[in-house]
């Protein structure tokens, strides 16, 4: 008894078997449940058991599915890219500008805080500003630069990507200022005394430095923004559609199995583009 | 490093001010507009100050459930800020060394991270629907709540635990602490402030979770979900007064947070080490 103890596997699982338990029932099981029921049927009011492919054909052969996958990429990219510059940035000017720890950490916090407050919220707090006779518009106004409210702000494109870069520059920050914390300070210190300039020493020495930090913040914006349903509906106005509204659009009309279809390609796709940039970096090293 | 700023230094600092703008100036905009008068709209102009939006939260027939879905949130918030605590602690203390499963473990924790939320949400709900059980809020939707706050746990256990110093156990062990006081008396207190931020997580991102609720939490709404119900049929700014309660709900919330951490990290400065004080 008392060498089984010793096993240290044995405690191992122990420990993390509550972990476990929580990912096989609410991550695992679930997975499967929406694989096999993608291959369900469905009538207008209740969905069978089946082994159908229809669902898998109907999807690929609609063209309204790849003019969505293909906005949930553009979505995906170019919130990548505005989350990337504005993340970088910032975490540059705290990691190397701000002088003394307090005022790095306290300046930090103060990037974070919005995180852990509502997304709906700050997702509606956009209307004043962007609406037809919004700030942004009777500010534009009474500037002399436009005549005419502009349309477009709220309720588009624009106001979608907004709000993601709003809601997710957070990500980028957090795990890039993180390693920029990690830099060995000398190695910057070398490159000057090398005679490199201050842009030579950001490109040869900071941002190859910083990738780890760069892929991590990647994974969650990509993750999140392919994900997305919710900002999509209310910042497009229900105007643009991403691959998690198709989903939730099935959902609503209860065509459960075809929204499962959708859901395992989306998984899948996601998947796919996080084993790829997981390659680049060891996750667990970097925390 | 001292002495006179470099240009670049007041560029940047004015792309980090901007920043905060972009970050919290909606938010103090409809904090604003949560004043305004009865006759006022969705934005500006105001049309007087007054706090007939809020006032208006606590008359039943104007909206929904509001208290109700807020009482929800704060109990289901409570109820995965524990469980999250204690999983990732004992996650965090099983993965200090390898074991069998244990890189299985970690992709799954990976993939709960990235996985879209709304999966969650709609296989979750699936499984119940067709074994004949009713969603709820503190069954389904705790369990698929859990799916998003136990990464953010176990990911600052992570970064705990590779920084953590095994000599201080090594030494408890030296005095004779079995197993369980080594970590009760050594490691617990040692890794405590971080808990704190496991705590915070569990608990704000519970409070504000949609997307794994959706579906998830049966017929008694969490207050996100009251929120957006209220988005598609309020056009009056009470949805801004509700907005701006719930924010500051969350701010009071950090602060607290943020004050914990900070009165633990002062009184241990003030104990300190007691390296040379010793009996002996």
């Amino acid at each position: 008894m008392r060498n089984l103890l010793k096993n240290p596997h044995l405690t191992g699982w122990l420990l993390a078997s509550p972990l476990a338990l929580v990912l096989l029932a609410f991550l695992v099981l679930p997975i499967a449940m929406i694989v096999v029921v993608s291959f369900w049927g469905a009538t207008e009011f209740s969905i069978y058991p089946a082994f159908l492919f229809d669902n898998y054909e109907f999807l690929f052969g609609s063209p309204v599915t790849y003019s969505v996958f293909f906005n949930t990429f553009k979505y995906a990219a170019i919130t990548w890219a505005f989350t990337l510059v504005i993340g970088f940035t910032v975490a540059y000017f705290l990691a190397f500008h701000v002088r003394t720890l307090t005022w790095q950490v306290a300046l930090f916090l103060l990037c974070t805080i919005p995180f852990w407050t509502s997304n709906i919220i700050r997702m509606i707090s956009w209307i004043p500003f962007l609406g037809r006779n919004g700030l942004a518009n009777s500010t534009l106004i009474s500037w002399g630069v436009i005549d005419e409210p502009l349309e477009w702000l709220l309720f588009s494109d624009f106001s979608v990507i907004l709000a993601f870069v709003h809601l997710y520059t957070l990500f980028m920050v957090v795990p890039i200022f993180n390693t920029m914390m990690r830099i060995d300070r000398s190695l910057i210190e070398a490159a000057y005394d090398n005679g490199a300039s201050g842009f030579q020493t950001l490109t040869n020495v900071i941002i190859p430095l910083t990738k780890p930090g760069i892929m991590i913040g990647s994974i969650f914006v990509v993750t999140l923004v392919m994900g997305d349903f919710i900002t999509v509906r209310f910042m497009s106005g229900s105007q643009s559609a991403n691959v998690g509204r198709l989903i939730s659009n099935d959902i609503a009309l209860l065509q459960y199995p075809s929204a499962a279809a959708t859901a395992v390609v989306l998984l899948a796709t996601v998947l796919l583009i996080i084993a790829v940039l997981l390659r680049f970096v060891d996750i667990r090293k970097e925390l | 490093m001292s002495g006179k700023r470099p240009r670049s230094f007041y560029i940047l600092a004015g792309f980090f001010t901007l920043f905060l703008l972009f970050l919290y100036g909606p938010t103090m905009t409809i904090g604003i507009l949560s004043f305004q008068g009865p006759e006022g709209g969705l934005t500006f102009p105001m049309r007087g100050v007054s706090t007939y939006w809020f006032a208006d939260l606590f008359r039943q027939q104007a909206v929904g459930d509001i208290w109700g879905s807020f009482s929800r949130s704060l109990v289901l918030g409570l109820m995965v800020m524990v469980t999250s605590v204690v999983v990732s602690i004992m996650g965090g203390l099983a993965f200090r060394k390898r074991f069998a499963g244990s890189s299985v473990i970690f992709y799954l924790v990976i993939t709960s991270l990235v996985i879209p939320s709304i999966l969650i949400s709609l296989g979750v709900g699936l499984i119940f629907s067709q074994s004949g059980l009713t969603v709820h809020w503190s069954t389904s939707g705790y369990g698929s709540q859990l799916t998003w706050t136990l990464p953010f746990g176990l990911l600052i256990m992570f970064a705990v635990f590779n920084r953590f110093d095994p000599s201080y156990e090594e030494a408890a062990r030296d005095q004779g602490a079995n197993g369980w006081q080594t970590i009760r008396h050594v490691v617990l207190p040692i890794i405590a402030p971080s808990l704190i931020g496991v705590a915070l997580f569990g608990f704000t991102l519970s409070y504000d979770e949609f997307a794994r609720t959706l579906l998830t939490s049966g017929s008694y709404n969490t207050l996100p979900l009251e929120i957006y119900g209220m988005t598609t049929n309020v056009t009056t700014p009470v949805i801004f007064a509700l907005g701006t309660l719930t924010t500051a709900f969350s701010f009071a919330i950090i602060a607290i947070f943020l004050a914990l951490a900070w009165i633990q990290a002062k009184r241990r400065k003030k104990q300190g080490s007691d390296a040379g004080k010793g009996l002996v």
